[in-house]
């Protein structure tokens, strides 16, 4: 399995991803230019992951401008074959604006930029301890999107405490029952706001992140 | 229009500098030249009141791979071929007037000095000042700059990494907003801020020009006074997205060999650009304003020159190389303009549709050329009467310590600052090994060079206040402290050095012992003084801020298994205090706070003393003896007993015996040169022999718990509780 990271102007967790993805999973990464559009070297197998920071400046809603990028055009036909993607922070904004995933990602509860250590888990996992580092992270949909969601089990990640409680005073931004992050009906294509890369270096003493994407299936 | 001395005073020049002026032009500037010589010899550029002083300081040796000053920030070698860039600047009237744009603009600002070398930024800090954080004014200021230097840094993706924050009266008006930033390079890829060659072409790129900023840095050179509102246009605007690109775009340029020089615009943009490369180069340059980009019409040429629009960079590329920039910028979505080329007669020619507008000799308007030198007058400040009459037995002991803990670590100036940097991305970069193991200085990877950074900004104003002499070594000390702490060899310092108006005596006075005091430390440290940033008249109407000499230092670990952590880290460790405990509350926090006592020398600080503290702490460290080091700074002893609990929730057993020390100063006291570290049960002899063997003295003050806090036999409850009101102390002013 492959990875694809694609570098839009104003990216900046393109490089932080690829060092995760080389040295810390011992996987092969291609970076892929926002004006280019081929993706013949990637097979459904493989993975393209769209990298946090602040593309196209983010001065409109977050990620509006990137999903006109020729990129993302060749990003949501692999997508739609199947191939996976994976969105983080900024990415997950763009996939949310792309309408490759459902609901959007709102201001932050406190109307502030927020980063730190929060704790995040699947339904199977205990918690991981999971750096944030966003100012509109606060996911949304209305409750019938949020139910069928649930029914189809596409919440991948909720906020927590270290014991793994979900509770609304583990929530840092204010997401929508606790969500931190979720997939599609198909279970191709990922988003969290949460960023594992940022976990996987032992130098940094966190490697939780690795076991995220272990949970993706992408590792 | 007619140019007299009284359009000169409007511009902030004395008749003696206006005189000066026609002399060396040899005939009446016009009105184009004349601003041109207002920005440029501007305290804030030209540093006229400053360098004599400053040429005191130690600017050469050790790792130091450019002269002090001689770039857009101090280059140091890392070894393996690879060299450290960093610098700090200050933004603080920008601040006072607009905390966000000011704020903003400060962190762009600083990140383009370390890129334009060709360095990659990896790391920010900023050491930030305020009011009293009661009122709301200061609130205002405090949410303002925060978040400005959040939204621009954490766009940018450069982490910000550490900093420090304090509140004093003093910074009511005149808040400080430094910046710092470090960056990493090949230490032979240096690009440097020289323009050359006869006929080379001169390419601006980046942002449009518009009217922002005209004047800041003239602007910058004043006192703040109410009607400081209305030179708002002197404040910039930043777009941190527009940065990003022109990293990235210039850092690939590099890599093409077409770059022969490049500067950043900063204060007093073209001009100063232009006069600082060719001045440099010895050349001179002829450049059409009228193709520069614009984002409002009718820019006049004076407008153009002293524009302070932000994320723009002059270039001298190789004549031949042209399409290789602008295919990069191009790349980009950067706007890239041939707009002059170098000529050899050493004179900046400006013109407007083919117009000669202006026609200065670059030499006579840079620092190290014409621009003038002076020394001020200085005299000992009255107020230090009040501070030599102060008398510790005025002050009755303490005797309930626990109480006074509970206010010492709920004061803004030593609780937690995590309202704060929760809003900075600390992560970005993912080289920030103290998120998860956290040190007295930052500890930052240095990816691809096998070695890692300590990083820290330090300055404690009160005790410059007191004695600026001894409180300028003591920022420097706390700096080396820091790094020594945290396992990493200090190799050089950056300097952001905040007073008041120049042309006070008192104030001068200030100025001139604190650097004499910060000159001395840097050389007993052997940290060389690379470079910074000198930014006078911060004071308002109820006088000037507390001397305020902020340090910037740099260290290296060579092996990163040498970082040291601040905290405890195990139960049953033993707990030591290297350094002598002595009877001082001076200038403490406790007295200052707690007290209401403005006037008190400074802590009990000997040179000597520090630096074989320091050395006795860099053996053990090295020889892998000691498991924690956390210096003691504001708040004494105590607060430091608390703060090396807080990261694992643990707590301590503490029972001595206070001796002939006062209580308040046994645990409260900010004597200097303290350190308080944990030893594993096995090494407690072998350490305790090899510091007594040093000379140097030790206590065994107790042993780490699982989180009860018991002090001579009082129970002080458990270390959750005390976090808790740590942590929210800032936050519960902020939010009532």
């Amino acid at each position: 399995m492959k990875f694809g990271v694609v570098v839009f102007p104003g990216s900046n967790c393109d490089k932080d991803m690829q060092d995760s993805l080389l040295h810390d999973l011992q996987k092969e990464v291609i970076m892929l230019w926002h004006k280019d559009k081929d993706l013949s070297m990637f097979t459904t197998d493989d993975c393209i992951v769209l990298p946090g920071g602040f593309s196209f400046g983010d001065y409109l809603r977050c990620g509006a401008i990137a999903k006109f990028s020729p990129m993302m055009q060749s990003v949501i036909e692999f997508a739609n074959k199947g191939g996976k993607v994976l969105g983080v922070c900024n990415g997950f904004q763009i996939l949310c604006e792309s309408g490759l995933l459902p609901g959007v990602l709102l201001q932050n509860a406190n109307q502030q930029f927020i980063c730190k250590n929060v704790f995040i888990k699947s339904d199977e996992s205990d918690a991981l301890q999971i750096p944030i580092a966003h100012g509109e992270g606060r996911f949304f949909a209305n409750d019938a999107t949020l139910d069928e969601m649930e029914s189809n089990n596409q919440i991948l990640f909720r906020y927590c405490n270290k014991n793994g409680v979900v509770a609304p005073e583990f929530n840092p931004n204010g997401a929508t029952r606790n969500i931190a992050g979720i997939c599609n009906k198909n279970r191709n294509i990922f988003g969290m706001m949460p960023h594992p890369e940022r976990a996987t270096a032992s130098a940094l003493q966190n490697i939780d992140g690795k076991k995220i994407f272990q949970i993706l299936g992408l590792n | 229009m007619e140019i007299t001395f009284e359009t000169a005073r409007q511009l902030r020049l004395t008749e003696e500098e206006f005189e000066l002026i026609k002399q060396k032009l040899g005939r009446t500037p016009n009105f184009t030249e004349l601003c041109s010589f207002s920005a440029m010899w501007s305290e804030h550029c030209s540093y006229k009141n400053s360098i004599k002083w400053l040429k005191t300081l130690p600017r050469e040796g050790g790792r130091m791979l450019v002269a002090a000053g001689e770039e857009n920030a101090g280059l140091m070698d890392m070894g393996n071929g690879f060299g450290v860039v960093f610098k700090i600047e200050s933004h603080n009237h920008p601040s006072a007037l607009e905390p966000f744009q000011g704020a903003a603009t400060g962190v762009g600002g600083i990140q383009r000095d370390i890129f334009t070398m060709g360095a990659r930024p990896i790391a920010s800090l900023n050491s930030l000042r305020f009011g009293n954080l009661n009122d709301k004014k200061t609130q205002h200021l405090l949410k303002g700059v925060v978040h400005g230097i959040g939204h621009y840094g954490n766009c940018f993706g450069v982490p910000t990494v550490g900093g420090e924050v304090y509140f004093e009266s003093c910074y009511h008006t005149n808040p400080l907003v430094n910046a710092m930033s470090v960056g990493i390079m090949q230490a032979n890829k240096m690009i440097s801020a020289t323009a050359e060659g006869i006929g080379n072409p001169v390419f601006f790129v980046g942002s449009a020009t518009g009217k922002d900023g005209i004047g800041g840095a003239s602007f910058a050179s004043a006192d703040i006074t109410k009607e400081s509102v209305q030179e708002l246009p002197a404040v910039q605007v930043g777009d941190p997205f527009q940065e990003k690109k022109l990293l990235e775009a210039c850092l690939e340029l590099i890599e093409t060999g077409a770059i022969v020089g490049m500067q950043d615009m900063g204060a007093a943009g073209i001009i100063c650009s232009t006069a600082e490369m060719s001045a440099k180069g010895g050349v001179g340059m002829r450049i059409d304003l009228d193709k520069v980009p614009t984002r409002q019409q009718d820019m006049k040429a004076w407008e153009l020159l002293l524009s302070e629009s932000q994320e723009r960079m002059l270039i001298v590329v190789e004549k031949g190389k042209e399409k290789l920039v602008l295919d990069v910028f191009d790349k980009w979505d950067v706007s890239a303009s041939h707009i002059g080329e170098v000529t050899g007669d050493g004179l900046l020619q400006f013109y407007m549709h083919d117009v000669l507008e202006a026609a200065i000799p670059a030499y006579e308007l840079v620092l190290g050329g014409g621009a003038p030198q002076y020394t001020r007058e200085n005299t000992e400040p009255k107020y230090f009467e009040k501070i030599n009459a102060f008398d510790i037995n005025t002050i009755e002991d303490i005797t309930d310590i626990k109480s006074i803990a509970e206010q010492i670590i709920q004061i803004p100036n030593i609780a937690s600052k995590r309202w704060v940097y929760n809003q900075y991305d600390s992560m970005v970069g993912t080289a920030n090994a103290s998120t998860n193991a956290p040190s007295d200085a930052s500890i930052v990877l240095a990816k691809g060079t096998g070695k890692a950074l300590a990083i820290t900004v330090d300055c404690n104003s009160k005790y410059v206040f007191a004695n600026p002499y001894i409180g300028g070594m003591i920022a420097v000390a706390e700096a080396a402290r820091n790094i020594v702490c945290s396992g990493g060899e200090p190799i050089g310092v950056t300097n952001c050095l905040n007073f008041g108006n120049p042309y006070d005596p008192e104030v001068y006075y200030q100025f001139v012992k604190a650097v004499t005091g910060m000159g001395d430390a840097c050389r007993k440290f052997q940290t060389p003084v690379t470079g910074g940033n000198v930014s006078f008249y911060n004071q308002g109407p109820e006088g000037a801020v507390y001397p305020t000499p902020t340090i910037g230092m740099v260290g290296i670990l060579d092996d990163f298994s040498n970082r040291m952590t601040l905290n405890y880290n195990q139960e049953g460790d033993f707990i030591v205090l290297i350094g002598k405990q002595k009877n001082d509350i001076s200038s403490s926090e406790y007295l200052h706070k707690l007290q209401q006592v403005e006037y008190s020398p400074a802590p009990a600080f000997d040179l000597d003393e520090e630096y074989n503290n320091q050395q006795i702490i860099a053996a053990l460290i090295k020889s892998k003896l000691i498991v924690s080091a956390h210096d003691i700074s504001e708040g004494g002893l105590m607060v430091t007993l608390f703060e090396k609990g807080f990261h694992k929730n643990l707590g301590f057993t503490v029972s001595v015996n206070e001796g002939l020390i006062r209580k308040d100063a046994f645990w409260f006291g900010e004597a200097q040169s303290r350190i308080v570290i944990t030893v594993q049960k096995s090494m407690l002899e072998t350490v305790m022999a090899q510091i007594q063997n040093a000379g140097i003295s030790a206590e065994m003050l107790g042993t780490v718990t699982s989180g009860e806090i018991h002090i001579n036999g009082i129970d002080f409850g458990n270390i959750s509780a005390w976090k808790e009101k740590y942590d929210t102390a800032i936050e519960n002013i902020l939010n009532n």
